[in-house]
Formats: C-alpha cells, structure tokens, sequence
C-alpha cells in the first residue's frame, strides 16, 4: 500500500498510489493513513483516482481514517472511479464525506 | 488464464482459490477475464467485482474463521441471458441458523465517531443480486445467487 503525501496551502493531499483498497490491505491503509496524517492538518484531500476498486474493509478503513482525524479535522474524497464510487452510494456513505469528482476540484474548492 | 480458470463442455466457468485475501483478486481476475466472451459492460464487470469481493471476504471471515491450514473456496459462473448465475463453495463452517443474513442499511445521521466501519457486505451482496441461496451439500458451504447484468450505468 503506496500513499503519498503533498501540501498545498493548508490543506494535505494524499494520494494512493495502488489500485484497489480491499480486505488485503485495509489494515495497512489504515496504519498508513495513521502515519500520514500525524502532522495535524485540519483539511485532508485523500486522492483516489488510481484506485479502481474498494470492497467494504477498503470502505471501513477510509471510514476509521475520518474518524481518526477527529471532529476538527476533515477528510474529503476526490476522483473516485466508477465502481468506487458504486460502493460510496450504494452504502449511502457518499454523504458523510464531501466528495469531488476530481483532485482539480478538490484543490479549488 | 491459468488452468483454475477454464469453461467446460456445460460453460461453467470454475474457479479455486484457497481462504486468503490475496487470493480473492486473482478469483476475481479469473472470472472476469473467464466471461470475455459474455462483453461484459464496464458497470457489470464492477458490479460482478463487487459481490464476488463481499462473498468471497464473508467465507474467509467467517466459514473459515478457525482455519489454521488453507481451505479451498470453489466459484462456478454460468452466463447466461441478462444475467450470471454463481455458486460459491466452501468447505468451512456452516453459516449460523443456516441463514442468508438480509444485509441491513445503516443509519449514517449519527455522530461522526460512531459510524459504521463494517458490515456492508451483505447489504452490497443483496442489493446487486438476486435469489441468494444458501444449503450444504456434501459436507460443503453453498451460495448460490444471479447476478442481473445488462446495467445502463445507474446503482439500483
């Protein structure tokens, strides 16, 4: 599980350099996320658009890494892939995080 | 493709694969590259992705929660018109009251701290499938379920 991490203003990207988050390395992503989000900033972008499939451990685990976060920080998603995105709404977890259809759209927001 | 993915003279495509996740992908990249000759749209291909991944994690998880040595996971796929039909085997533990668990949907207007991690597999494999059937045979687990496809591209 390859993430990495970029600044921008006040705001941390992190991209996920691999194609799918499952339940191989949900724990992993988990732990990295951890590890990433230590430097504090309250706005973070998590970069999805390598990532072309995320079963329900991959869900839970974006779902634990905002509640790592805690309440004043956030964590927006950006350039999900078509079946991503199918798991987002079909749990309905779209609308707990904001949502960007790409990482342009996220930064310029 | 590999010899664990082959049609037969019946075009059931077959494939093993034993109880680790990893494994899970290559059962996946089998059967999706086994049902080329079916042109499988692209929202198909995600949605056979989709329960495949859920049914496939629920038997590691559960039927072969005690394992300490590799079980086997069976997944036979026949397409048929409009529709697959799967049947996924396993020689783990039985699923408890030998019932399909319905899937509930969560209720997401919670505080942040107490949102679901989990438990979205069934209610995925539910939503996109029909006919979820589940009986032992033979000392063995079995799923059996259709997979509607011919999607236009909107979740159900």
């Amino acid at each position: 599980m390859d993430l990495s991490t970029e600044i921008e203003g006040a705001r941390q990207i992190i991209t996920v350099n691999d194609s799918r988050i499952d339940a191989a390395v949900a724990l992993e992503f988990k732990e990295k996320m951890r590890e990433e989000t230590e430097s504090g900033h309250d706005y973070v972008i998590l970069n999805l658009e390598q990532v072309q499939f995320v079963d329900s451990s991959g869900l839970g685990a974006i779902v634990a890494s905002m509640k790592m976060l805690g309440k004043g920080r956030k964590l927006a998603l950006a350039g999900m892939t078509p079946t991503v995105d199918k798991v987002f709404r079909l749990t309905r977890m779209d609308s707990v995080f904001p949502i960007y259809a790409s990482l342009d759209e996220a930064v310029a927001a | 493709m590999s010899d664990a993915a082959r049609a037969t003279e019946d075009d059931v495509l077959r494939v093993e694969i034993v109880n680790d996740f990893i494994e899970v992908r290559t059962a996946i990249e089998q059967v999706l590259s086994g049902l080329s000759p079916a042109n499988l749209s692209e929202e198909d291909a995600g949605t056979v992705q989709i329960v495949l991944a859920e049914v496939l994690n629920n038997v590691i998880e559960h039927a072969y929660a005690d394992s300490t040595e590799h079980g086997p996971i069976e997944i036979e796929c026949r397409a048929c018109p409009d529709e697959l039909e799967l049947r996924v085997l396993d020689q783990g533990l039985p699923m408890p009251d030998a019932q399909v668990p319905m899937g509930k949907s969560h209720d997401l207007d919670v505080d942040l701290m107490h949102l679901p991690e989990g438990g979205f597999g069934w209610f995925m494999i539910q939503n996109l499938t029909r006919d979820v059937k589940y009986f032992r045979s033979g000392g063995r687990n079995v799923l059996q379920f259709w997979l509607p496809t011919g999607a236009s591209g909107k979740v159900a």
